[in-house]
């Protein structure tokens, strides 16, 4: 085993701007080949279960909605679903359809969000500040229909706290009268082609992004990836096809898997940014139909607090919530004891736990400067992951690439290549 | 400690996440994105504690951080200022009583250490602004001199 002598460590975090979150990954190097990736989490452990079970089910909701601030209705959506899973609530229908709106507004906002953070990686800071910038317009109308820009506060156990008003959605008048959202798809539509153009049929960044990361469907199958990840791989696995939740049952949605627009299901860097883009579109259509078919109902089933809290206090039973959030499937599990006020359980498992596993194969056999773009492929969220608490101290401190040296390889790497062809 | 007067002209931020949501992270990014634009003031995010004039922390630090934190704070050169973005930072928030957290981060700095509050939960990206301007006027006092 001579060849073991000449691989060194490079530990890259867990304080790392390339990762915007504190994670740590320790590569083991042969030369400028990766031959090993070890991902150690639990930097960002802030014990929310253990706090979750310290108070009542409604004070929980703010809570979990802060476990991740760019997820924030995903983590809101799976834990009230399971609260009203383990006690027996239903949501009214309204609630539903405004659930699913503001899923998909948010899975725009992450999917944009994305694409300007992968184009950062490779070295294309143009384009971060465009998509960030056709970003603020879908935050201006979650901030118009929520209140606030990030962490909505708007779920609740039985329903949802803010109506979309009639203003914005009136359906049997010109689309005109629901000026926001119709605006913001509108917008949305107009400016996808560009998107496409940047990100797809720019030769500079496909270069960058074909056969790099790959995950074969057999792997992706074998490590359990979720969402966008394996979907690129062409595994069908959509949960809100599988098993729709919300108002995803009413609704016409097909998975979204590079063959079915004409591309090959490679699953490289490539594949994984198609399927978000699509995925932009799909969920503009979604929204569309769930403005159409919305009833006029309550938005609560449970307006009453006090006796919705006696309620759970009486409750006793174990609920699942789970949903397809941006990065692919997450759980919540939460179980309610007659009696207590408290939950009694609660566990939650995030998409990026899962998709972690990928890592290895896709890093095995790729060069350092490919370290921050294959990183960023699985849109890793360490605060939505870090659950688990693992006792593992990073000592290393040699051979430490800082971001400026990784994202100057990076860079230096797309320059290389385009000189290569032009 | 007296600042010199160049200091104040142009803030280097060097951004570290104490075990935040994500979302005031997000929020900072968005403020140097082109909609707000904070880089026209000339405040620049900077990959290294050792070039940074202004350390922003978000978050409540978690246990496995606390070390990192102050390592990062004692690599920053003098004078520096610590903006503490988001309630977590400053109050801990909604993890008061988790056995993960060690902040608020005040408790852990050293007491002569300037630090400048950015309330919000998340912060918005206005507030932020406001922030930096805080930080200017801080620093100006700091200087001694009446301009």
């Amino acid at each position: 085993m001579s060849k073991e002598d000449t691989t060194y460590e490079v530990p890259i975090g867990p304080i790392h701007p390339a990762l915007k979150e504190p994670f740590m990954i320790k590569f083991r190097l042969d030369g400028e080949t990766i031959v090993d990736a070890d991902p150690h989490p639990g930097m960002n452990h802030r014990g929310i279960e253990f706090m979750g079970m310290h108070r009542n089910p409604l004070k929980v909701i703010p809570l979990s909605e802060r476990i991740c601030g760019i997820c924030s209705i995903v983590h809101q959506h799976m834990y009230t679903s399971a609260v009203e899973h383990a006690a027996g609530i239903e949501p009214t229908n309204r609630a539903r359809y405004i659930r699913t709106i503001m899923m998909e507004l948010e899975r725009i906002h992450s999917h944009v969000l994305w694409a300007g953070v992968a184009a950062h990686e490779i070295g294309f800071d143009t384009h971060l500040h465009f998509t960030w910038k056709i970003r603020e317009k879908v935050m201006d109308l979650l901030e118009d229909i929520s209140g606030n820009r990030v962490n909505y506060s708007m779920w609740t156990v039985g329903g949802v706290r803010r109506d979309i008003p009639p203003k914005m959605y009136r359906r049997d008048f010109s689309p005109k009268m629901y000026p926001k959202i119709q605006n913001t798809l509108e917008y949305y539509e107009k400016l996808y082609g560009k998107l496409e153009d940047i990100f797809l049929g720019d030769p500079s960044i496909r270069l960058r992004t074909r056969n790099i990361g790959i995950l074969t469907k057999k792997e992706a199958l074998e490590l359990c990836g979720v969402g966008p990840t394996v979907r690129a791989s062409g595994v069908k696995k959509d949960v809100r096809i599988d098993q729709p939740y919300a108002a995803y049952g009413d609704l016409d949605l097909d998975y979204v898997i590079p063959s079915r627009f004409g591309y090959e299901n490679t699953g490289d860097v490539f594949s994984k940014t198609l399927v978000r883009l699509k995925e932009i579109l799909q969920s503009i259509d979604l929204i569309r139909q769930c403005v159409k078919q919305m009833p006029d109902e309550d938005i609560d089933s449970e307006p009453k607090k006090a006796a919705l809290l006696n309620k759970l206090k009486k409750a006793d039973g174990e609920g699942i919530g789970r949903i397809e959030a941006p990065r692919g499937e997450a759980l919540h599990y939460v179980r309610l004891k007659e009696g207590l006020e408290e939950l009694d359980n609660w566990k939650v498992r995030a998409s990026t736990y899962n998709n972690l596993a990928t890592y290895a194969p896709m890093f095995l056999g790729e060069q350092i400067a490919d370290i921050p773009i294959i990183a960023a492929c699985i849109d890793p969220c360490i605060g939505c992951m870090d659950r688990a608490e693992i006792v593992e101290i990073n000592t290393g401190e040699k051979n430490s690439y800082s971001h400026e040296d990784l994202h100057k390889l990076s860079v230096r790497k797309t320059k290389d290549m385009l000189g290569d062809e032009l | 400690m007296k600042l010199s007067k160049t200091f104040d002209k142009a803030l280097w931020v060097f951004h570290l996440n104490s075990g935040s949501c994500n979302a005031c992270d997000i929020e900072i990014v968005a403020a140097i994105t082109p909609r707000y634009d904070a880089e026209r003031f000339g405040i620049k995010l900077v990959g290294s504690p050792r070039h940074a004039d202004v350390l922003l922390f978000t978050g409540p630090v978690t246990k496995k951080l606390k070390e990192r934190v102050l390592r990062v704070y004692e690599q920053t050169p003098d004078p520096k200022v610590v903006m503490i973005v988001g309630n977590c930072g400053s109050t801990t928030g909604v993890y008061y009583d988790s056995y993960a957290v060690e902040g608020p981060v005040d408790t852990l700095l050293p007491d002569d250490a300037h630090i400048i509050y950015v309330n919000g939960c998340p912060v918005r990206p206005e507030n932020l602004i406001n922030g930096v301007k805080e930080a200017w006027l801080y620093l100006e006092k700091l200087r001694g001199d009446d301009k």
